[in-house]
């Protein structure tokens, strides 16, 4: 049985060790460099005293960083993956919360670094890269590690302020990706465009898919998400086949036209997923890929990655939504209601996952944990976890899943998790802040901050921008003279969502 | 241009756009924004803005922006 990810590549590196495993625009590794390299910075970090504990990555999105990932589990420690465009305050907070001995960064964030107050080693990576490989090392390493030995933190938005940092593990990894293989039928023929940051799991779909059958994977640069033609002829000119992206990528090529121009011709796998398709630009891509195949994916970073799949397999009206149909083999959906009951069909109920696709919980944090990775209500004989996601789900005529909305402020915006309460949390952190409130546009998918203070929304967005990642930046930003409250006190969203839409009328 | 100028203040108020040309380059919009001008502009300005006029080099200013528009008028 299969205890560690890196097997895949091991198995891999025997079979094809000069297939290109990674590439961006200018340079390829092949799957031979990959575990040469990896291997080596496993050796480096023993050697310099590391085991079972976080070490940061914080290097910009290229194929290099990825062995990184490799060569730190290979070390028997977890990595834990920082990117230069997230905000300084953000990166502060987690590396406080981390308290990390060691970061590997490579020449130019290690500018960067020197901008925080962190203490402990720093490592750069050609620096590393070339150390001897000791296989002693190495397999003493891996014969004492077990498959719940964590090999990842990746942080998601917190609504007290701070990230809160998840932690999954071989077995959890392991499990998600035979899963989602299968679901998108990748084999050594796939040829992935990455698009989401490798500071998310989101990208584990194009990382570990590819070691795991010796495909490859494209990173795609992030500038050409604006331009629609631009996208698609890169697309055509690395023969990409499989995408996996965030469903606001996939939009913005359909709502432009580009696929009128040009068609990504050998595209023949797109699968999406963390919000909604709006059916008009689905129909769009239908129209011009009415051979591929088009699957919706839905599950929360706490259970790995994905949990469940719907293939479209039918035309939708313009007001339905595409169903997130069924679990992944080896996961369970629980529906519970209020009651932590299950709901009678057709009825609305809590999410919940069960497998062994969950992750261990938060970093550092076992109040969090302990909240939402619980005893499964439904029994009581023995200890059984679930995690509840806080999604508010149902059941369809047909038996599949639909999501409906969030149990809390938590939203969906480009792809990523955000909790509304976060933003009004570093927003009331404003000296002149009296009062900060979120609402979130469903339809046109923005943000919009309300706020009371003497300060400019130039001078609130400013300040924002220093403490939030880009994407959790507001859309819009709109002084008032005072914020309307309910008549417990608290602040009135439900009236500031309706001045909102006044305001959108005139 | 004022019209232009006001669509691009509500998505970042803290930049200068009369003067900034490097709104591409130095990565202050990204893809959401365009997304969010484009559908603006179409709007305002009662225009269809083609796929291949959505290139780099028309967003990089709000100069640029705007004889984008004017261009695309004239053509209508």
């Amino acid at each position: 049985m299969q205890r560690n990810v890196l097997e895949y590549l091991e198995s891999t590196v025997l079979k094809i060790p000069q297939k290109i495993a990674y590439a961006n625009e200018n340079i390829g590794v092949t799957f031979q460099e990959v575990y040469k390299n990896a291997r080596a910075i496993g050796t480096f970090l023993w050697d310099a005293g590391h085991y079972k504990e976080p070490i940061v990555v914080f290097m910009s999105k290229h194929p290099r960083t990825i062995i990184t990932f490799y060569g730190v589990i290979y070390s028997g420690n977890y990595y834990v993956p920082l990117d230069e465009e997230m905000p300084k305050h953000r990166i502060e907070l987690i590396l406080q919360s981390l308290e990390p001995k060691a970061v590997i960064c490579d020449e130019t964030s290690k500018a960067l670094l020197e901008e925080f107050s962190f203490q402990g080693k720093v490592y750069v990576y050609d620096e590393i890269v070339g150390t001897r490989i000791k296989d002693e090392v190495l397999i003493h390493i891996r014969n004492q590690q077990i498959d719940t030995d964590p090999i990842y933190i990746v942080f998601t938005s917190g609504s007290t302020g701070i990230p809160k940092g998840v932690v999954a593990c071989h077995r959890s990894v392991i499990d998600y990706i035979e899963s989602l293989t299968a679901v998108l039928r990748v084999d050594e023929n796939t040829v992935f465009g990455n698009q989401t940051p490798l500071y998310v799991d989101a990208c584990l779909k194009e990382l570990l898919s590819t070691l795991k059958f010796g495909a490859t994977t494209y990173i795609i640069p992030k500038s050409l998400f604006m331009f629609p033609l631009k996208l698609v002829e890169f697309l055509n000119e690395y023969k990409i086949n499989t995408v996996c992206w965030v469903v606001s990528a996939l939009t913005m090529i359909s709502a432009f036209g580009a696929l009128e121009k040009e068609i990504p011709k050998y595209l023949h796998t797109i699968a999406f997923g963390s919000e909604v398709f709006p059916i008009k630009q689905f129909k769009i891509w239908k129209k011009h890929l009415p051979k591929a195949r088009f699957i919706n994916l839905y599950g929360p970073t706490e259970a790995t990655g994905m949990s469940c799949y719907y293939e479209v397999n039918r035309d939708f009206e313009l007001d339905e939504a595409i169903p997130i149909g069924q679990p992944f083999p080896n996961t369970e959906i629980i529906l519970l209601d209020e009651n932590n009951q299950v709901p009678k069909q057709g009825d609305e109920g809590e999410i919940c996952i069960r497998g062994t696709s969950l992750t261990l919980g938060y970093y550092k944090n076992f109040e969090k944990t302990n909240e939402v990775f619980v005893q499964n209500p439904l029994n009581n004989a023995y200890p059984e976890q679930i995690y509840r996601t806080g999604d508010i789900g149902k059941y369809n005529e047909r038996g599949e899943l639909i999501f409906v909305s969030r149990k809390d402020n938590q939203i969906k915006h480009m792809g990523h998790r955000i909790e509304l309460g976060e933003i009004e949390i570093v927003a009331n952190g404003m000296e002149e802040m009296k009062s900060a409130c979120c609402i979130f546009d469903d339809i046109k998918k923005k943000i919009i901050l309300y706020y009371v203070a003497d300060a400019t929304p130039a001078q609130v967005t400013s300040y924002l921008k220093e403490k939030l990642p880009r994407y959790m930046i507001p859309n819009l930003t709109i002084a008032l003279e005072e914020m309307p409250l309910t008549s417990n006190g608290k602040i009135n969203r439900v009236l500031l969502k309706e001045k909102y839409y006044q305001r959108l009328e005139k | 241009m004022e019209t232009i100028l006001e669509i691009l203040s509500e998505l970042h108020p803290e930049v200068d756009f009369e003067t900034c040309e490097t709104l591409i380059d130095d990565k202050i919009i990204d893809s959401f924004d365009i997304v969010t001008i484009i559908s603006e502009i179409s709007e305002e300005f009662d225009i269809t803005v083609p796929v291949d006029e959505i290139v780099p080099k028309n967003f990089n200013s709000a100069k640029a922006l705007y004889a984008m528009v004017q261009r695309l008028i004239d053509e209508e």
